[in-house]
């Protein structure tokens, strides 16, 4: 029994062993980018916008695999809780869907836009209807157009999904698209992105809206006034519901964090950015 | 020996005589924390609070309608899922049933051990979905899913709950009401029930109490729309999602201040039935 164990614990310890050993031959192949992380150390936290998570988590997860010395862990929660944290110092880098506030620059935060990323209103698969003007939008979310038969739809009461008022999504699609025009008290709540599509997904008289990054097979995003949302309409100006994706730090970023933000900004990361549906600004100068 | 066995006796009595000081002292505490950040708020805007608008860019923050949502939630959950309850204990308790007793019990022991999260995840993707088939007014994200899900969530805790309760009175009064020409049946209604009210108390109170401060069922399920309404098919919000939701505002705005007069509110409404069905049961017990 004893000499079983035995056995069993020196065959664990020399699997995980060997595991780590193949991990550092990938070294060598690593980008100049990925080299700044070599002797590196340390954790990082990052929490805020559920728009920037696909992003984060890609360069996370190359930085982690070059160099398993650095633990880099992404959190959601929506712009007001990355603001809210990176005041706080409880976390590194808190991302935002929006620019900062008056109450949050005014302590220490600095802001580094990284991507441009479109908002456009999502619909079920199922659902006929495939172009909206900005005045229909506004009609369905204040309560005016109740049926999807008034749109050229099926004969189904719509039923409306907003985000929480911490929402940077939601702040930039109140503003430009909905014009500040209050949203009806019945609509749905939900409390990220990847919420959102779910329901909407899920439910074939749903309207919503979310970041275009995040649109894939399982909603459609119909034309708003002609133009289809997308990120050559959004780079070019045609489509207007934009905003920018921000990482916002306390003061200047030394260590990692500068290390990590530089690797957003760098050709990988903007590989990252375009893989998640987003366009790349380049660093400032 | 170095310590005598009475000189234990006193030490463990006061070891413990102070540990339930410091734990009372902790519930006390609690209640004090939460009132005195809830004051300011109400003594700034207890009116403006206590309107049934939220449309914070409106700057109105009232939050009765999430009040109205809690406790409709909470009492037709419990009004529903205890008798269910205490049919399946004693049903439990009887001799010629303990085959099947068995396993119910093992069963409902785990249940009660599940997480809400997982309730509400499953419930997302198969009630939610048969809801709005079944109704097309709704979108599947209402109040009726959330109680629905509410009541397979507090029975299992409190079948259990009751079990343990009612069985050793059963145990005590079977042999000598059959000898008398009682069934099990008669038993348990005609004796064991009528001087068991402390613990149908019990049950009833912490089936409530786990409805109205449960946060993740009525989050996913419930559609979180700020509105007071009175179908069950209409999405509504209660006090402990509101207070998920809106946790991510900045601090000191008047939105996140409403979170304190939230939390006060829940506590007071489980605090308020809480006495009540005490006062039912003593009452009750009175009378016998």
């Amino acid at each position: 029994m004893k000499s079983t164990l035995l056995l069993g614990s020196v065959i664990c310890l020399s699997a995980l062993s060997s595991c780590s050993d193949s991990s550092s031959k990938q070294n060598e192949n690593a980008s100049a980018e990925l080299k700044v992380f070599a002797d590196q150390s340390g954790k990082l936290d990052i929490a805020g916008g559920t728009a920037h998570i696909p992003v984060m988590k890609a360069a996370a997860k190359e930085i982690m695999q070059f160099n398993p010395q650095i633990k880099i862990t992404i959190a959601g929660g929506g712009s007001g809780v990355g603001a809210q944290q990176v005041a706080e110092g409880l976390v590194q880098i808190g991302n935002t869907g929006r620019p900062l506030k008056e109450s949050e620059a005014s302590r220490g935060l600095i802001s580094h836009a990284f991507a441009v990323d479109g908002v456009a209103i999502i619909l079920n698969p199922t659902n006929p209807v495939a172009s909206l003007t900005q005045q229909q939008v506004i009609d369905i979310y204040s309560g005016k157009i109740t049926n999807w038969e008034q749109l050229g739809g099926v004969e189904n009461p719509i039923s409306l999904y907003t985000r929480d008022e911490a929402s940077g999504t939601r702040a930039v699609f109140f503003k430009k698209l909905l014009k500040q025009t209050p949203i009806a008290k019945s609509a749905n709540v939900v409390p990220s992105n990847g919420a959102m599509k779910t329901s909407i997904a899920n439910d074939p008289a749903a309207i919503g809206y979310s970041s275009i990054g995040f649109i894939d097979d399982s909603v459609s995003a119909p034309q708003l006034d002609g133009v289809t949302p997308s990120n050559e309409a959004c780079l070019s100006g045609e489509y207007p519901i934009t905003r920018k994706l921000f990482m916002n730090t306390q003061g200047e970023p030394s260590g990692i964090t500068a290390d990590f933000i530089q690797f957003i900004f760098s050709p990988s990361g903007a590989a990252f950015i375009e893989k998640s549906g987003y366009i790349a600004i380049n660093a400032p100068e | 020996m170095l310590l005598s066995s009475t000189s234990i006796d006193t030490l463990s009595r006061r070891v413990l005589f102070a540990i339930t000081l410091a734990v009372l002292g902790l519930i006390v505490a609690l209640f004090a924390f939460i009132f005195s950040f809830a004051a300011p708020v109400f003594m700034s805007s207890g009116a403006e609070l206590m309107s049934s608008n939220w449309r914070p860019e409106n700057q109105q923050f009232g939050i009765t309608a999430m009040l109205k949502g809690s406790l409709i939630l909470a009492v037709i959950s419990t009004l529903a899922a205890f008798p269910i309850a205490l049919g399946v204990s004693c049903f439990c308790l009887i001799p010629k049933f303990s085959k099947l007793a068995k396993p119910v019990i093992v069963v409902t022991r785990l249940a009660a051990g599940i997480p809400t999260v997982v309730y509400a995840v499953c419930a997302l993707f198969i009630l939610v979905p048969l809801v709005r088939q079944s109704f097309t007014a709704s979108s599947g994200l209402c109040l009726l899913s959330a109680i629905i899900v509410m009541i397979i969530l507090i029975m299992p805790t409190m079948i259990v709950l009751l079990n343990t309760q009612l069985a050793p009175s059963f145990q005590r009064h079977q042999l000598t009401a059959n000898s008398l020409g009682m069934s099990d049946e008669q038993v348990i209604c005609k004796v064991i029930l009528p001087v068991s009210s402390k613990a149908l108390a019990s049950a009833a109170i912490l089936g409530f109490s786990r409805a109205i401060g449960d946060t993740m069922i009525p989050l996913m399920l419930a559609g979180n729309a700020a509105q007071s309404t009175g179908s069950l098919l209409d999405s509504a919000r209660t006090l402990t999602a509101h207070i998920g939701l809106v946790i991510a505002t900045e601090k000191g705005s008047p939105e996140y201040n409403s979170l304190f007069a939230a939390g006060f509110i829940l506590l007071l409404s489980s605090l308020t039935v809480t006495i009540i069905v005490r006062r039912l049961e003593q009452t009750h017990a009175a009378h016998d």
